[in-house]
């Protein structure tokens, strides 16, 4: 793994009227590297993740890609990102093929990649089908396709499993294994399931009110907190992540 | 060359649109095979000389029959010197039929019910009367709204009758000399107003309601997360709309040409610029409307506030002429109307490009003016 930071953020603030988002959030991103940050709703995960891809600007503090501020740069890193979000819909009546085709020459890329693309994302005997007729799982896939499609140095996935599933989640962890094979795109994934961050992700970042409660490797983090989380004397079991984060939080991550 | 126009984003999404278009039968139902049904229907309607039926009551006793012992009466004197027949209706009531013939304005057929004050009301207040009588000290009397101009009709018609029926019935209407010069029938202006509406529905639909719908979906958001052209966007979402409006209006067109055999008198380059004019308004009006919402109940709000007025009083069914005179400059104003007027005036007057020069002109130029402001505003995510 390379370990220069593909994303930088520095201290960034960012307020909503009244409503303060992000408070001096900082973190360093290596190419390769995935990262899952954890947090409960209203945490503050999305205005970062909008934030990272240049949708929303920070009040104070400053966010890097490749060592390149969003301003003057918004060509080049949006040639470099690709993006899930939560609950986007495609267009109802083009199908599969013809969605990813559409994507496709945003970036001037053409069908070879397309046809990569598809079969990577298993949808190839869905081709042919509306985007409206797909499964949620199938939908799910095809928005990871799309945001693959630019084979992006930085992943940004906004919930990708939400409301799938178990099979269909894990074929969507199946695809992002294998990318993570290949070392060479750096995922940031928000989730509120446990087990896709402990899947998935190199590295864990636990946000809540807009500020990082704890960040770390897996068993950094368990390890770290082996003799602060209260566990009952009856009880034999180890300590998962979600007991550390209901200790951090005071609340179950999809509360 | 080819490869290159396959991966250009631009004609991407032009074939998104064109596709999302005809895979949805809904659209060109309600685009191109709705106006003309409507068409057809308000044409053959106000062509063909049907019959009018026109229903009075007759209030009082024995107006329709004589018994034994009756006073005299205007009404049955009337209806029993000039051959009305006696009938009797589904509901048990009787009546009395008379008929106008006349092969210019098509026949009247008078049917008079014998009805208490009570049930005429009721009937007038649900539309089905459009006259009531009685007869008061040896005169007959007219109740009836005077600001109606239907029942002002039968009125005028029915007094005129009922004064002399030998003059009024036998060679009505011989001094009606029906004009056929080409351009003076209803069809002729509605068949221009209609092509105007064509334009400003599908376009402020097509355009205002997809910007909407598409930042609701979160789909432009993702969009813009590319780079993919802001601008290319709405160019597509323009051209499809636009492209789809010319052959709205060219089918339009020709099947009133096959039907009712309507041709375009002025200056056809004319027409097509006044057109493109009238889509620059249109889509511009719809990018501004569009700028912000994104939420598509909102959106039917705004799209319905701007169309609904202008299509009731733009002159697009009838001439505008009729609201009061302080109104008929505002709605002037109106792009719907200057768009239908110079249409019209080309089709019926034979107006060139010095007639329609100033409404293409404000036209393009509320279209620019609208898409500016629009694009300042508008919210991409």
């Amino acid at each position: 793994m390379n370990h220069t930071p593909v994303i930088e953020v520095k201290e960034v603030h960012k307020s909503f009227k009244t409503v303060q988002a992000i408070r001096g959030i900082s973190l360093r991103i290596e190419q390769g590297q995935f990262v899952a940050i954890l947090g409960p709703n209203g945490a503050g995960k999305t205005t970062l993740v909008e934030m990272i891809e240049g949708m929303q600007n920070p009040d104070k503090g400053e966010i890097t890609i490749e060592n390149r501020l969003w301003k003057g740069n918004e060509l080049y890193l949006r040639r470099i990102i690709g993006l899930s979000l939560q609950e986007t819909r495609f267009i109802d009546k083009l199908t599969v093929w013809e969605t990813l085709r559409l994507f496709a020459s945003f970036f001037a890329i053409g069908k070879d990649r397309c046809q990569e693309v598809i079969h990577l994302i298993g949808l190839e005997e869905k081709r042919k089908s509306y985007v409206v007729n797909l499964s949620g799982g199938q939908r799910q896939r095809l928005a990871l396709g799309i945001a693959l499609l630019n084979s992006p140095k930085i992943l940004l996935l906004d919930e990708p499993t939400t409301g799938l599933d178990p099979n269909a989640r894990r074929e969507v962890w199946s695809i992002l294994n294998k990318l993570k094979e290949q070392s060479l795109t750096s995922l940031i994934l928000t989730t509120h399931y446990m087990e896709e961050a402990e899947q998935l992700c190199d590295y864990i970042v636990i946000i809540d009110h807009g500020k990082v409660l704890k960040e770390g490797t897996l068993n950094e983090l368990l390890g770290d907190s082996q003799n602060d989380i209260p566990i009952k004397p009856v009880e034999t079991r180890k300590i998962t992540l979600d007991d550390l984060f209901i200790s951090l939080t005071g609340r179950h991550l999809n509360e | 060359m080819n490869n290159r126009l396959h991966n250009n984003q631009l004609y991407h999404l032009i074939m998104a649109n064109v596709k999302e278009l005809i895979r949805e039968p809904g659209v060109l139902f309600w685009g191109t095979v709705f106006p003309i049904l409507m068409s057809l229907g308000l044409g053959i309607a106000f062509m063909s000389k049907k019959d009018i039926v026109v229903n009075i009551a007759v209030i009082g006793k024995n107006h329709l029959v004589r018994t034994p012992g009756d006073s005299t009466s205007i009404l049955r004197s009337f209806f029993e010197n000039n051959g009305a027949t006696l009938e009797k209706s589904k509901d048990g009531t009787l009546l009395r039929r008379f008929i106008v013939k006349d092969d210019k304005l098509g026949n009247t057929i008078f049917l008079f019910s014998d009805l208490t004050w009570t049930k005429a009301m009721v009937l007038l207040k649900r539309g089905n009367l459009n006259l009531v009588l009685d007869e008061n000290m040896g005169k007959v009397q007219y109740h009836f709204d005077p600001k109606n101009p239907d029942a002002q009709l039968t009125y005028l018609k029915l007094s005129k009758i009922l004064d002399d029926p030998v003059k009024s019935v036998v060679g009505a209407g011989e001094e009606i000399k029906p004009l056929t010069v080409s351009g003076t029938r209803y069809i002729d202006f509605l068949v221009p107003g209609l092509i105007a509406m064509g334009v400003m529905m599908s376009t402020i639909w097509g355009v205002s309601y997809t910007i909407i719908e598409t930042r609701a979906k979160k789909l432009l958001r993702r969009m813009v997360a590319t780079p993919m052209k802001r601008s290319n966007f709405l160019i597509s979402l323009i051209t499809v709309r636009m492209a789809l409006n010319f052959v709205e209006a060219s089918l339009l067109f020709l099947f009133a040409y096959a039907v009712f055999g309507i041709t375009i008198q002025g200056n056809l380059p004319a027409l097509i610029m006044l057109f493109v004019a009238g889509n620059i308004a249109f889509a511009g009006i719809s990018i501004f409307s569009s700028s912000h919402t994104s939420k598509t109940e909102v959106g039917n709000g705004l799209i319905n506030a701007i169309s609904m007025p202008m299509m009731v009083l733009s002159g697009v069914f009838f001439s505008y002429h009729n609201f009061p005179d302080w109104s008929v400059p505002v709605i002037q104003l109106f792009p719907l109307t200057m768009l239908a007027d110079g249409i019209r005036s080309i089709f019926i007057e034979g107006a060139g490009f010095t007639e329609v020069a100033m409404p293409l002109l404000i036209l393009s130029g509320i279209g620019s003016l609208f898409f500016v402001t629009g694009l300042r505003i508008f919210k991409w995510h």
